[in-house]
Order: C-alpha cells, then sequence, then structure tokens
C-alpha cells in the first residue's frame, strides 16, 4: 500500500527519530488515519511490515486508544467532554443537545455518514469549559444555540 | 556482578546485584504470591500481588520489578500487605466466574490457592459478571474469557518463548481481553505452552479439556518418545478400561532439560498410545489372513521357524531391523541376541544421522560433545543445516532462550530461510546442498567455497563468517543430516581446533541409542567393530560372528533374491520409510513387534503387540547424547514389551538367556572356586563391577535394568551416575572413551525422517492431535511463520 507523498515523505523522516521501528507506530497510525479516514485492514498490514510488526500487534495498540479507529466515522467527528470541569458547566445538556440534533446516540454515525457524536473524557479546554472538539479543531463556551450553528453550518457547507 | 546485602523479614541475605526482588526471597524460601511474574520471561508488573514494603519507600512495591539495593530493608508479610493482596483479589475475582467445580485448572488453580490464602472470597461486586461463551482457537487451544485474570503470561510465553507471537491484547481497562492472531482462530506452532502456563483455567486444551480432575490423575515423569530432543513430559494417567489411560502431558515441575517446555508432540501426541488401531493380540498369518493367537503360540511360531532357517541355511539368512523408540536396553539386547543368538551381523535400523563418523572422529577426545544443556548457556552456536524450530523444537527453545537471556551469538548456516535465522547474529543462505562444501571451506579449503555462494551470498560474506567463527571462544557447533561422512571429519577437525563441542542431529527418540548400542551390521555397542577384538568379544560367552553383516537395504534385496529366508522386525517400518517393495519380503518369514498394524506389519507372518515407551521402563539416549530414564506410565491391555518379548524368542529357541541377560546369581564368568594364583579362574567380572557400585543383582531375565548394568559395564561413555539416572536426572555420555570406532558410517543410508512440527514418523499417523492439527493447516496453507517479518 502507498500513501500520499506526503505521508511517505513523514514516515520516511520520522523513522529515523527512533531507536526503534516500532516506535513510530502510533504517530503514523494517527496520520494514517487522517489520510485513509480509518485504520484499515489494509493499512493495519502495510504499517505492521514497514514496522516489523505482525498485524496483531498493531491491532493491540489500536484498540488500547479510543482515538484509533479500525471502521470509518463521520466526516465530522464530535467529541463531547463530561469530564468535571464541563460537566460543571453543564456538558451533560450540551451532550443530549447534540443527540437530539443529530438524531443518534452515543458513538453512532448518522445515516449519510457525516456526523459522528462520542462522549469523551477531558480534551484539556477547561478554561473554556464546556467544550468540544470538532476534528481538530476546538468549540468552546458552548450553548445549545453555539451547536446549532455549528451544526447547520455544516449542513449547508455539504448541501453545496 | 558486585553482591549486596538485604534484609527480608528480619533474614539477612547476600545476593548478586541486579536480582529482583522476587527471587532474592524465593532464595531464601520466602515465597511472594504472584500471578504476572514468571522467571525468564519479560517483567510485566500487572497482576499486583507481590506487594511488598520496604523501609524508606512511601507505597508499597512489586517485588516482580524492583531489583534489590544495598542496606534494603523489605517486609513481605504484614497487615498492610495483605489487605493489599486481598483488595487486588477482589478485584481479579469481580468477573471471574465461580465454575471451578467444573474448571480443568481446580485444585490447581493459582488464583484458587491465593484466594485460599487472603481470604478474599467475600465481594463488594454486585455487577453482572461480563460472559462470553468458551471459544475454540485451534484444535488445540480453548479459550474461556471469562477466566482470564489478564497476567499476560500466554502472551510472552508465545511471543518472547516461542518467537511465534500469536497472541495479544486488546482493547483497555477492565475491557481488556487476549485475543488470537487471527481474530477468531489461532494460527500458530501449537505448541500448548499458552495452556500450560496459565494460572488458571481460562486456556485450556483440547486433549485434556473437562476430561478429569486434576487430583484424580497419577503423575509419572519420563521421556517423550518422538523426536531426538529427550524432554522430560509429566504424563497424567487415570484408570480406563483397556488399563491406564494417558489424560494429560506437561512438565510443570520443570524437572529435566526442558524446563516446563514442551511442543504439540510432547504435550498432546501421547493419544496414539489409546488409539483404536492398536494390536491387543499376537497375529499369526493363516492362508493370507491375520488369525489371533496365544502368545504360546505366537513365540513357539517364531522360535521353530528361526532355529528351522538357520539350521537350513545358516546365519546369513535371518537378518533383524531394530527401531529408533526402544529402550537402550532393548537396543543393547536385540544386537546381542542377533550376535550371539542368530549368530549373525545382519542387523540395522533406519538411521537418520551418521552417529558412526561422528564417533570416529571425536574418538579419544574428551569434552568435545555438548549436552542439551549446554545449549541453554553456551556463549556462540554454530547451527549447520535442520530445521530445528521443525524437526527439534526443544533445540530451538533452547537457542532462542539462550540468545534472549544471556546474549549468546548464534550463527545459521542453511540453504533455506528457516525460522531461527530470526535470533542469528549472521545467517548464510548458501546454496541448496551445499552443507558440504561449507565445510570444507570452514575447514581452510578455500575453492570449496564456489559451490555455496548465491548471488545473494558473496564469498567476503562467507569469509567473514569463517573469520567470525575462529574467533568465538567456547563455541557448540550443531548439524543436521546434511552432512555425513568426510564432511563431518572436517567439520569436527575445524572446530577441535579452538575448543569446540558438537551435537549432530539423528531425528527420533532414541535413534542415538539404536546408534550408541551397536544396531550397525558392522559395528557393535560403542561403535566398536565387529572385525576386531573389543571387550565384548571378550566378555560375552558365545563367538561374535567376525565378518560384518548385511545393512537394512542389502537385508531387503537379499530378501528378494530368496537369500534372507527370515526377518525379524522390531518397532521399525521399513517398507514404508525405505519404500520398499512389499513383494520383496514375500518369501521370507516376517516378524514384526509393534503397536500398529503398518505397512510392515501387515505384510508380516507373526505380529506381536508391543509396549510404547510410555509403557515400560528402561532408558533413552537424546540426539546429543543425554541419558535419561523411562518410567512406565500408560498400560495397554494384552501388549508386551519388546524386552521380555526377545529374551522370550531366546529362551524358545534354546538359549541359555543367562547369556544374554546378566541376572540372578552368577554371571557372565563364573569364578571356579579358585580365586587365589596365577591359574585361578576368572572372577564375575558382572558381580565385581554391581558390587563396587553397590547395585544388587537383578532377579529376572525380564528385568531391563540388568541390561542397564552391562551398558552401562561395558559400553564406551556410558558409565555414568545411576544415582542420577535414579532421580530423573539426565546424564550426558562422552564419545571419548571410543578407541576403535570403524569411520564408515554408509552415509548413503542416513535417510532423514524430514518430520514437521506435526508428523513423528510412523508414529505420528497414530496421534489424533496431530492428525487434527495437520488436516486444518492442510485445508488453509497459510505461511508457517506467523510473526513480525
Amino acid at each position: 500500500m502507498k500513501f500520499s507523498d506526503q505521508l511517505e515523505q513523514r514516515f520516511s523522516t520520522m523513522v529515523t527519530h527512533y531507536p526503534t521501528k516500532r516506535s513510530v507506530l502510533v504517530p503514523m497510525l494517527l496520520y494514517i488515519q487522517d489520510e485513509v479516514g480509518a485504520l484499515t485492514d489494509e493499512a493495519i498490514h502495510e504499517i505492521a511490515q514497514r514496522t516489523e510488526l505482525s498485524d496483531l500487534e498493531v491491532r493491540n495498540v489500536i484498540s488500547y486508544y479510543s482515538m484509533l479507529r479500525t471502521r470509518p466515522v463521520g466526516k465530522y467527528n464530535f467529541q463531547v467532554c463530561t469530564n468535571v470541569s464541563c460537566l460543571l458547566r453543564g456538558a451533560d445538556d450540551i451532550f443530549e443537545h447534540c443527540k437530539k440534533k443529530l438524531g443518534i446516540g452515543n458513538k453512532e454515525s448518522t445515516p449519510d455518514g457525516l456526523f459522528l457524536l462520542e462522549e469523551v473524557e477531558c480534551i484539556g479546554a477547561c478554561s473554556w469549559a464546556p467544550a468540544l472538539m470538532m476534528n481538530y479543531e476546538f468549540h468552546e463556551n458552548l450553548t445549545p444555540a453555539k451547536i446549532d450553528e455549528l451544526i447547520d453550518g455544516l449542513k449547508k457547507k455539504e448541501e453545496q | 556482578m558486585a553482591d549486596v546485602t538485604i534484609t527480608v523479614d528480619g533474614k539477612k541475605l547476600t545476593v548478586p546485584a541486579g536480582t529482583l526482588l522476587i527471587e532474592a526471597c524465593k532464595s531464601t524460601g520466602i515465597e511472594v504470591p504472584s500471578f504476572c511474574y514468571y522467571p525468564g520471561l519479560s517483567l510485566q508488573g500487572a497482576c499486583r500481588m507481590c506487594l511488598v514494603e520496604v523501609e524508606k519507600m512511601p507505597k508499597l512495591q512489586t517485588a516482580c520489578t524492583t531489583p534489590v539495593a544495598e542496606g534494603m530493608v523489605v517486609t513481605t508479610e504484614s497487615e498492610k500487605i495483605k489487605q493489599a493482596r486481598k483488595a487486588m483479589l477482589e478485584l481479579v475475582l469481580a468477573n471471574h466466574p465461580l465454575d471451578c467445580p467444573v474448571c480443568d485448572a481446580g485444585g490447581e488453580c493459582e488464583l484458587q490457592d491465593m484466594t485460599f490464602k487472603y481470604g478474599a472470597a467475600e465481594s463488594k461486586f454486585m455487577d453482572l459478571k461480563n460472559h462470553r461463551d468458551e471459544q475454540q482457537w485451534s484444535p488445540v487451544v480453548y479459550f474461556d474469557r471469562p477466566r482470564c485474570i489478564l497476567c499476560y503470561r500466554c502472551i510472552r510465553v508465545c511471543g518472547e518463548g516461542m518467537d511465534v507471537w500469536a497472541l495479544g491484547v486488546q482493547n483497555r481497562g477492565t475491557s481488556s481481553i487476549i485475543a488470537p492472531n487471527k481474530e477468531d482462530h489461532l494460527e500458530c506452532e501449537e505448541c500448548g505452552m499458552c495452556i500450560d502456563i496459565c494460572p488458571v483455567g481460562a486456556l485450556t486444551s483440547g486433549a485434556y479439556r473437562y476430561k478429569t480432575r486434576p487430583w484424580e490423575m497419577k503423575h509419572v515423569g519420563t521421556v517423550c518418545t518422538h523426536c531426538g530432543d529427550g524432554c522430560k513430559t509429566t504424563l497424567g494417567v487415570r484408570r480406563a478400561d483397556t488399563g491406564m489411560e494417558i489424560v494429560r502431558g506437561d512438565n510443570r515441575d520443570k524437572s529435566g532439560i526442558n524446563g516446563d517446555f514442551l511442543c504439540i508432540k510432547g504435550r498432546y501426541a501421547f493419544d496414539f498410545a489409546h488409539s483404536g488401531d492398536r494390536i491387543q493380540q499376537p497375529l499369526i498369518k493363516h492362508e493370507g489372513k491375520f488369525v489371533a493367537a496365544t502368545w504360546e503360540q505366537a513365540l513357539d511360531r517364531i522360535a521353530s521357524r528361526f532355529k528351522q532357517v538357520l539350521a537350513s541355511d545358516g546365519p546369513t539368512a535371518v537378518g533383524i531391523i531394530g527401531s529408533n523408540r526402544t529402550s537402550n536396553e532393548e537396543n543393547y539386547l536385540l544386537q546381542k541376541f542377533a550376535r550371539l543368538v542368530l549368530s549373525t551381523n545382519n542387523i540395522d535400523h533406519h538411521r537418520t544421522a551418521d552417529f558412526p563418523a561422528f564417533a570416529s572422529a571425536l574418538a579419544g577426545k574428551a569434552d568435545a560433545t555438548a549436552s542439551m544443556r549446554d545449549v541453554f548457556d553456551a556463549p556462540a552456536i554454530l547451527l549447520i543445516g535442520n530445521n530445528p524450530t521443525d524437526q527439534h523444537p526443544l533445540l530451538a527453545w533452547q537457542i532462542r532462550t539462550n540468545v534472549r537471556l544471556h546474549r549468546a551469538k548464534l550463527y545459521v548456516v542453511n540453504s533455506y530461510p528457516i525460522k531461527l535465522r530470526r535470533q542469528a547474529a549472521a545467517f548464510a543462505q548458501i546454496a541448496p546442498g551445499s552443507e558440504g562444501s561449507l565445510v570444507q571451506f570452514l575447514a581452510g579449503n578455500d575453492a570449496a567455497a564456489d559451490a555455496a555462494v548465491t548471488p545473494q551470498l558473496s564469498r567476503e560474506a562467507l569469509s567473514q563468517l569463517r573469520e567470525a567463527l575462529k574467533n568465538e571462544k567456547d563455541l557448540v557447533v550443531i548439524f543436521g543430516s546434511e552432512l555425513r561422512g568426510n564432511d563431518v571429519t572436517a567439520l569436527i577437525n575445524f572446530g577441535l581446533a579452538q575448543g569446540a563441542k558438537f551435537i549432530c542431529l539423528g531425528d527420533y527418540a532414541n535413534s542415538r541409542g539404536a546408534a550408541d548400542m551397536g544396531l550397525y551390521p558392522d559395528m557393535l555397542p560403542g561403535y566398536a567393530p565387529v572385525t576386531s577384538a573389543t571387550s565384548f568379544h571378550e566378555d560375552w560367552v558365545d563367538e561374535i560372528p567376525t565378518s560384518p553383516g548385511l545393512n537394512l537395504l542389502q537385508m531387503m534385496d537379499a530378501a528378494k533374491e530368496g537369500k534372507l529366508k527370515a526377518l525379524y522386525v522390531v518397532g521399525s517400518n521399513p517398507i514404508a520409510r525405505y519404500n520398499v517393495d512389499p513383494f520383496a519380503l514375500s518369501k521370507a518369514f516376517v516378524v514384526v513387534q509393534d503397536m500398529f498394524l503398518t505397512e510392515t506389519a501387515s505384510i508380516a507372518d507373526v505380529v506381536l503387540p508391543i509396549a510404547n515407551a510410555y509403557e515400560k521402563g528402561g532408558t533413552f539416549t537424546n540426539t546429543c547424547g543425554d541419558v535419561q530414564m523411562l518410567k512406565k506410565a500408560g498400560e495397554f491391555a494384552g501388549v508386551r514389551n519388546d524386552f521380555e518379548c526377545i529374551v522370550r524368542i531366546a529362551d524358545r529357541m534354546g538359549y541359555d538367556v543367562h547369556k544374554l541377560v546378566p541376572f540372578g546369581g552368577g554371571g557372565t564368568r563364573a569364578d571356579m572356586g579358585q580365586s587365589r594364583g596365577a591359574q585361578s579362574g576368572e572372577a564375575d567380572r558382572h558381580a565385581v563391577w554391581l558390587a563396587e557400585r553397590n547395585l544388587e543383582p537383578k532377579m529376572s531375565p525380564y528385568d531391563p535394568t540388568a541390561m542397564l548394568d552391562e551398558i552401562q559395564r561395558l559400553v564406551p561413555g556410558y558409565d555414568i551416575s545411576r544415582l542420577g539416572l535414579l532421580s530423573g536426572h539426565d546424564e550426558h555420555t562422552q564419545l571419548v572413551q571410543i578407541t576403535r570406532a570403524t569411520g564408515s558410517g554408509h552415509p548413503e543410508l542416513v535417510l532423514p525422517s524430514n518430520d514437521t512440527l506435526f508428523t513423528s514418523g510412523t508414529l505420528g499417523r497414530y496421534s489424533p492431535t496431530l492428525n487434527s492439527v495437520m488436516e486444518r493447516y492442510a485445508a488453509k496453507p497459510a505461511d508457517k511463520e506467523i510473526a513480525a517479518d
């Protein structure tokens, strides 16, 4: 399996940064996931070959980290923090609102594959709680209105 | 490393720096409990059972990951520790089912023992247990997920120990599960190490699960009957309709050269012993069909026909084929029977290595053979030919463990990319069939390299290899049957120059024993030539025929030509193994001693049902020359052992069995009463030898230990510690006392068995376990090497 030139470039530099090849596994998995959309069987086999690990070992690592996925997720991946700071500032209501607005539950995707909703632990944005992460983008000091605005905006963008 | 002194529970002790606290405690008799710690495997620190108090450390420490330090003061039992361990157990038990009454591990479960000790039977947890039905991962391996306590021993022993890496752990925290490499099943070497090492009943074996309770078995430590490595195996036996049935094989007590290692054959392929195909009665062929007979009838028929042939056609018209799986005592007795009772040297066996060439090259050289234990701690190893992963699983384990734990340097030379190359410091893939040339090159013949080089392997690489090897001190050289005759001599001369030790690899459980005991047409025990006077000539009462006899293939030819009139086959299947035309034997009177109606047995005139190595006593010599004692574990109604059959045939032929087996009072040569003066009769050497060693004379001609006495007295190298043997140790024999070995080993007669991990000559065909595994892998031919590359 061949990745994009940019990712191939990245791999060849990164692999030199560590004393053993296997150490490059976790960052590479994240980059591959971003590029491919998910860690497919093919991708797992490829990275296993490159890092001299067995497919099983790569799967072991993937299953450990909740941010690594073997199935494609929504194009927009909503990760709503419900840890202490956010909880105190009404994260539960925010999460419930997201569920209602998108019509899906925790760890579910919308039928069109656009959105995925997930309840997560602290994302390090306590000062601006409640907060969520949409892909790599932070949205802070959330209110139901802000959520509506965000989701409607994304839907509109997709319709165009 | 320097020693450090620590205090454990008020006891002062001195241990080498770097020792783990848990091991230091063990050395002074204090057992610190643990699930995840396993000696020889990497550290895990997962189970938190080994928590101990260390003075000046604020929290409890895991003894399994803490190296000792000077002045450390440790407490291993206190109220605080007890509470901590109890709490850990409570967590472990939170999802552990209480199916102990039906669990395989019940009664020998580490979790049960610890719960009993720390009294954590009450639980604060009210949650539903997370259940998952038992899964079958392979014909051998079953997994009961809820029983798993996540100690990771199985993962480590499979990966680090076996270099298979077929098990992993998926998910995280309480949802962690042990997972096989192919989603819902395993593709691996089926060794069963994971099952054996499991502290609870999470991993169970197809052979043993739900069959019995551990305390219903009797345990007998004996030697595996499959390959030539000589693993100790502890067989669990239980009463059955047909005698004593073997229900389990393992080596949990870590006795023997293999520690707790066993491969699939040692662990599960004992099941041939209770195969429905076993013969339970002597069979005599009558008008082309086998008819069940009594032992009396069968033995009479054999004895009278043998006598008839001897009388009409002489000793050259009879022949014997011995076995690679009968004991040393039986092999020795068989060749003595051939030479004294039948007066013939027509005796041979299925040769799987050129041991005669090996013995003659090493004759008179002290400390030149390596034992299986040496492979575990030799600083450097050269492996030429063979594929130990398949053919010598224990040897492969020893090599891997040595490389992993002691950083031994492994040099592998093979014409195939065998799996052990992954542990090798250097791997030379030479041209197929060029092992001999490679050895000649090592020995200094530069021109010989031409045959070994390939486009991928340059002459420079070979020269580097030779230089590297020359700089290795205490090298152990291991070679397969690819090397024979002069190549063996060349290799040994190369190695001896730098003090190397050697191992010559033969294929079956007692191949080395068969060779050492003289199952050769031209050699007596100890590779002594039949043609010249030896201690055997001096010692045995009757004359030994002095002209070499026919070898196995010559006997077959002679039978075809009608010159060989009687053939006695003991535990061998030459028709299938050597691809002999069965009609070649149609004119001869053929007697076969076997467990099954093999290709050879089915064309015999008389077949005697025989006990296998698990059902009798005796000794085996493994391929390295380590002798170990067999103990009777199983029992099968209707069969007798080869030893008894040979003695009975001799007896019925009218031969005085005292001359064959030294039993009872008197011996091979009696003192004629006058014990002083130059003309006095000679003392009974056997009795003197026994008295010297505080051994008593044996009272029965069917007692193989009587033969062992004679073997130890007469066969060069076998004067080893009887006490060691009796207490279950392996005793290494040296070829050093051999002075007059005959060099010609007839290299062309060596026929390697080419067994894989899942085959074992003719015997393997009768093992349901091996068959089921082979069927599965035949259905789906995948790459046999699962792991990393």
